[in-house]
């Protein structure tokens, strides 16, 4: 009987092998070698010596991963937090009033930014904030000579770029349970001659927190991980002044060699994941309860 | 029959007083709609303009002289079509190992109470919120290692790994919504459960193993990060990285063709969510239609 029942979960074995072998591993790996002085190449790559909490202690004497850990922390909060879900929520809530065209139209728009690949939107937003580009050719137009923007300004391309390309994910998050909230209710709320903003404040929103609770985990642990958008914009520059802690770990590992150190930016990252993933999957388990 | 009356007529009153106000709140919903709408297009411009333009640099102008010339200069074997053939070997491949681990996990999980069940799945979904682009700098030290380096079917592995997770929750919710008395009713006939599973099982959730490959597929297709990393030959690398073949040696970048070649590296994707988002449209209504 239970040689019968542990037969049954065979299937299960491919799947936890792939995940052992790509994900835990390397993540294991990722906290070892932070103890370590592993390097790119040369002696320490094929040797690598125990050099116990130094990565770590570098870390914080180093000007670099303090600024890279507020950068990131600015990031996530204006472009995730901010800017793609109070968007995307307005979007949303915008669509359940217009005409049925124009929400349409406009979602295609927001879904065309979040379905192309990334390198692609990467490379749109780099030209769009370029000196010459089409935003300073717009403000050009209204008499005003803009900024060259990915010098100037990196972090705020960056997090317009960021929301440009990721709103639609909220969008479709909100929407639907846009979809999902009974209209009685808040016709209900309109007899009783509650005003717009207190229907939404009171009602809407209440009735859809378990959605902006989710997306809010979502999108954060999408942002945390963004690379390629700010590797293409700005490379992590001018100096440091776009480095996120994604950013700085492949400068570190790559650029530097110092795979020891990059490790340690990882783990760093890993373990911020880890803990907005506990949370993210405590939520979706007292919804389900 | 009078009540409904009523409600009829109360309905029309209450539209006819709420009506012009109604309306403005419409038009001023269309507006900002549309403002928000003209933003998000605003960066893709530059793309379509640039790509029928010769002379394209940075600025979004409407072309002096269009012309196919970017077009027809990036249609060529190694420029396009060798990357666009490893995108989709790495991609197809990524959603294969997906599909199969992820239909064979799900079985036992979707059939069968288990203790192991639960932990199980809040494990899984905990996967899928490891950052990917965290764990490049180990999983690069890691296939040193092992020496993956450079390997088309490892690199394959490893992309199917990081969307398994989300690839294992969608299917099990899938395979969740095919009732259990067919499969019970072929079991009586003496079916294997290897049998009812190709031919009872996967024949209705079909259209749910197709939005899972299509799924996997857009994301592989999209990935810059995974590929630049661990394919280091330029005759094994996606369309996602063979892009920067545009960046000149010396700073020269051709705008146009860079453009051109990001169209048409582009347009698989679009086409594939447009197939999936319709295709999901039709599967709520089949459920709604079972439902009434």
């Amino acid at each position: 009987m239970r040689i019968r029942r542990f037969l049954r979960l065979l299937p299960v074995v491919p799947s936890v092998l792939l995940l052992l072998v790509f994900l835990m591993a390397p993540v294991a790996w990722s906290f070892y070698a932070s103890f370590t002085d592993a390097a790119l190449s040369g002696k320490a790559a094929r040797d690598p010596q125990w050099v116990g909490a130094d990565n770590y202690v570098r870390m914080f004497s180093d000007d670099s991963f303090p600024l890279a850990a507020w950068l990131t922390v600015v990031f996530v909060a204006a472009s995730a937090v901010l800017g793609q879900n109070v968007l995307g929520l307005l979007i949303a809530l915008l669509m359940t009033r217009s005409r049925r065209a124009v929400a349409s139209w406009v979602g295609t728009a927001v879904v065309a930014a979040w379905v192309l690949p990334e390198i692609v939107a990467a490379f749109a937003a780099y030209a769009y904030f370029n000196r010459d580009g089409t935003l300073n050719q717009v403000l050009g137009a209204f008499g005003s000579a803009g900024p060259d923007w990915l010098y100037s300004f990196p972090l705020v391309a960056i997090v317009l770029a960021n929301t440009w390309r990721g709103t639609a994910f909220s969008m479709l998050v909100y929407r639907a349970a846009l979809a999902d909230v009974p209209r009685d209710v808040t016709e209900a709320a309109l007899m009783d001659g509650a005003r717009g903003w207190q229907r939404l404040a009171f009602i809407t929103l209440p009735l859809i927190r378990s959605s902006i609770a989710t997306n809010l985990m979502l999108i954060t642990l999408q942002t945390l991980a963004v690379f390629t958008l700010i590797w293409v914009m700005t490379a992590g520059g001018p100096a440091n002044a776009s480095t996120t802690l994604p950013v700085l770990a492949y400068q570190e590992a790559f650029k530097f060699g110092d795979i020891g150190y990059g490790t340690a930016v990882a783990s760093v990252l890993i373990l911020l994941g880890m803990v907005f993933g506990a949370v993210y999957v405590r939520l979706l388990r007292e919804q389900k309860s | 029959m009078i009540g409904s009356g009523l409600r009829a007529r109360f309905r029309t009153e209450s539209s006819t007083t709420g009506g012009s106000s109604r309306s403005t709140a419409r038009l001023g919903a269309d507006i900002a709609l549309a403002v928000i709408g003209v933003c998000f297009v605003a960066p893709l411009l530059w793309l379509l303009l640039a790509s029928v333009d010769p002379q394209a640099g940075y600025q979004t102008k409407v072309p002096a002289a269009p012309s196919t010339e970017n077009f027809r200069a990036v249609m060529t074997p190694e420029l396009l079509f060798q990357p666009l053939a490893n995108s989709f070997l790495l991609s197809a491949g990524t959603a294969v190992v997906n599909v199969l681990a992820a239909v064979l996990a799900a079985y036992p999980l979707s059939r069968y109470q288990s203790r192991f069940n639960k932990p199980f799945m809040y494990t899984v979904l905990f996967g899928t919120s490891l950052p990917v682009t965290a764990i490049m700098v180990p999983v690069y030290g890691l296939f040193v290692q092992l020496q993956f380096l450079d390997s088309m079917a490892a690199t394959i592995f490893f992309m199917a790994t990081t969307t398994l997770p989300m690839a294992i929750w969608m299917t099990k919710n899938f395979m969740d919504s095919v009732p259990l008395e067919l499969e019970e009713a072929a079991w009586v006939d003496g079916a294997s459960t290897l049998a009812t599973l190709r031919s009872i099982v996967l024949p209705l959730m079909r259209q749910g193993l197709g939005v899972v490959f299509i799924f996997v597929f857009i994301q592989a297709w999209g990935n810059f990060f995974v590929p630049f990393i661990l394919l280091l030959s330029t005759g094994k690398q996606p369309a996602a990285v063979s892009i920067f073949s545009f960046f000149g040696q010396h700073g020269a970048i051709a705008y146009g063709q860079l453009a051109a070649f990001s169209i048409l590296y582009s347009v698989p994707v679009l086409v594939l969510y447009a197939l999936v988002s319709r295709g999901m449209g039709n599967s709520f209504a089949l459920s709604g239609a079972m439902k009434g």
